[in-house]
């Protein structure tokens, strides 16, 4: 059976090229890249090659700017509880949005524990944060907004410049998560006006258990963790040298593709909503009609429950995804969905289809083959369709 | 999430017993707090046996499961031995259900309690 897999904002595969960059630091390149021998040297040399190759890519020149963590959940709780520990005695308000991932979402909560105030922002229909709330939202105790870049759920992408620009003229740190976003629109640091970035690995055809935090020199940082003076001491532990190099390629690649290749996804991404839209009645895109992530389609199949689409689109061998990936054990609806005011059946009926590049044509007018049938068949069993029948 | 057992997959995959049944002796109609998700049960009963059972749900793979299988179990027993089907029962018999979908086989319970509550109305044997 053919297999295809449409849900590379849940992880993608590693591309052969950063495997091989990879494997000499597994094998005769093992050092610890704190030492001074030559074993040391050379995984030195790989580290701080892979970081250079990341401050270029986001358009910076100062190498002390990148800190290396194990992905992009721990650079967001770097980024957010320790601005937070570095400036608690200028104040205790955090803003950050409705539509965060976990990953930002629960940072805010557990600081909530510890005394913070925090201001979840409002979106809009289409996911698109609100820009008036933000402003009212600003106090003189505000220390720090996190605004994710790009949603992973419905790839809506926020208005990171315009958000930087009422968050700096106040004098805040303002950080981003740009997980989703870097590998599919362009990310530059002082272009988008942010102090912190993160990015992982695993998103961009890198390996999992890696990522990156833009730190803008000059920005106070309490580490979480406390140990030797690895990462200038905001990260201590013996680094993930193989993860590094293989991250470093990643951003190497996707840096060199960004011309071509989200436009290639996005013209197979409308050929998949095309091809749903024509041959399926009742259906809703979930997030902003353009300003959204160029590879990612959430779509809403009404009188359906997600997991059952899924499962039958996984027997005709279509990997896609209800909501995130990490709330799929659970039995919530996407707070994502909710906060953007999708009716709750509706967003129920919710799919993810994420596409990457190694995607084709014939594989998504498979997916446009197998899905009415699913559908139809799914739609006969639901007592909400009732009298619907005929019309589809 | 734990996966499914193959029980399960297979009566999502083949659902036995979808529909409704026009002339039902009872209907049960039930939502699911946790989720959202709905089933309507519809059962057939002579002489106290239940003869015919079909069912429509809104749900996750494991409340289709459940569906096909409580209807399955159902049929060609009597009634007072059919209000006896806990979810418990039913779940076992698809070979167990992860344990974050155990509250999916409730919707089966109570749609089937609810279908011959119905029934018992209906025919006067309960007001
Ligand atoms: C927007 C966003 N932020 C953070 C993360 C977490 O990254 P990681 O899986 O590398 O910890 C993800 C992916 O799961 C994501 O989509
Ligand atoms: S999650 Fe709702 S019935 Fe299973």
């Amino acid at each position: 059976m053919k297999r295809i897999y449409l849900d590379h904002n849940a992880t993608t595969p590693v591309d052969p090229e950063v495997l091989e960059a990879m494997l000499p630091f597994y094998k005769e390149s093992f050092g610890n890249a704190s030492s001074v021998h030559e074993f040391g040297r050379t995984a030195r040399m790989g580290v701080e090659d892979a970081r250079e190759i990341v401050y270029k890519f986001l358009g910076t020149h100062d190498s002390q700017e990148i800190v290396f963590t194990s992905g992009g959940t721990e650079s967001d709780n770097l980024a957010v509880k320790g601005v937070a520990h570095a400036l608690k005695s200028k104040g205790n308000h955090i803003i950050t949005s409705s539509i965060e991932h976990h990953a930002v979402f629960n940072p805010c909560k557990f600081l909530e524990g510890e005394g913070f105030k925090v201001t979840y922002l409002p979106v809009d229909e289409f996911g698109v944060v609100d820009l008036n709330a933000l402003k009212d939202a600003v106090t003189d105790k505000t220390i720090l907004v996190s605004i994710m870049m790009a949603n992973n759920e419905v790839g809506t992408i926020e208005p990171i410049e315009e958000i930087s620009k009422i968050v700096k003229s106040k004098g805040i740190v303002f950080h981003t998560d740009a997980v989703q976003g870097v590998g599919k629109i362009p990310v530059n640091v002082d272009k988008l006006g942010v102090d912190l970035l993160s990015l992982s690995g695993h998103k961009i055809y890198g390996p999992k258990g890696i990522g990156a935090l833009y730190i803008r020199r000059g920005v106070k940082l309490t580490p979480i963790l406390q140990g030797g003076h690895h990462e200038r001491k905001r990260r201590p532990g013996t680094e993930n040298v193989p993860g590094i190099v293989g991250l470093g390629k990643a951003v190497e690649l996707v840096g060199k593709n960004l011309k071509k290749e989200p436009e290639k996804l996005k013209r197979l991404r409308d050929r998949l909503h095309y091809g749903i839209e024509k041959t399926i009645k009742f259906t809703k895109l979930n997030g902003h009609p353009t300003k959204r992530l160029p590879n990612t389609l959430n779509i809403s199949f009404e009188y359906l429950e997600g997991e059952s689409i899924l499962l039958n689109l996984d027997m005709e061998g279509v990997a896609a995804s209800t909501g995130s990936a990490c709330t799929s054990g659970s039995l919530e609806t996407s707070h994502v969905l909710i906060s953007m005011h999708v009716d709750t059946a509706i967003a129920q009926g919710s799919i993810r289809f994420s596409l990457g590049k190694e995607n084709t044509e014939e594989e998504i007018d498979y997916v446009i083959k197998v899905l009415p049938p699913i559908i139809e068949r799914l739609r006969k069993m639901s007592p909400l369709y009732h009298g619907k029948q005929g019309v589809n | 999430m734990e996966s499914y057992s193959d029980k399960v997959m297979e009566h999502f995959r083949d659902p036995h017993n979808v529909g409704e049944i026009p002339d039902a002796s009872g209907i049960g109609k039930v939502g699911n707090p946790v989720c959202g998700d709905i089933m309507n049960l519809y059962i057939k009963v002579e002489n106290e046996v239940i003869i015919d059972a079909k069912f429509k749900t809104f749900g996750c793979g494991a409340a289709i499961a459940t569906s096909s299988m409580v209807t399955d179990l159902v049929k060609g027993k009597s009634v007072a031995e059919a209000l006896k089907i806990s979810n418990r029962a039913v779940a076992e018999a698809l070979g167990g259900l992860p344990p974050i979908k155990m509250h999916c086989s409730m919707l089966a319970e109570e749609a089937l309690k609810s279908a011959i509550e119905d029934y018992l109305k209906k025919s006067g044997k309960k007001s």
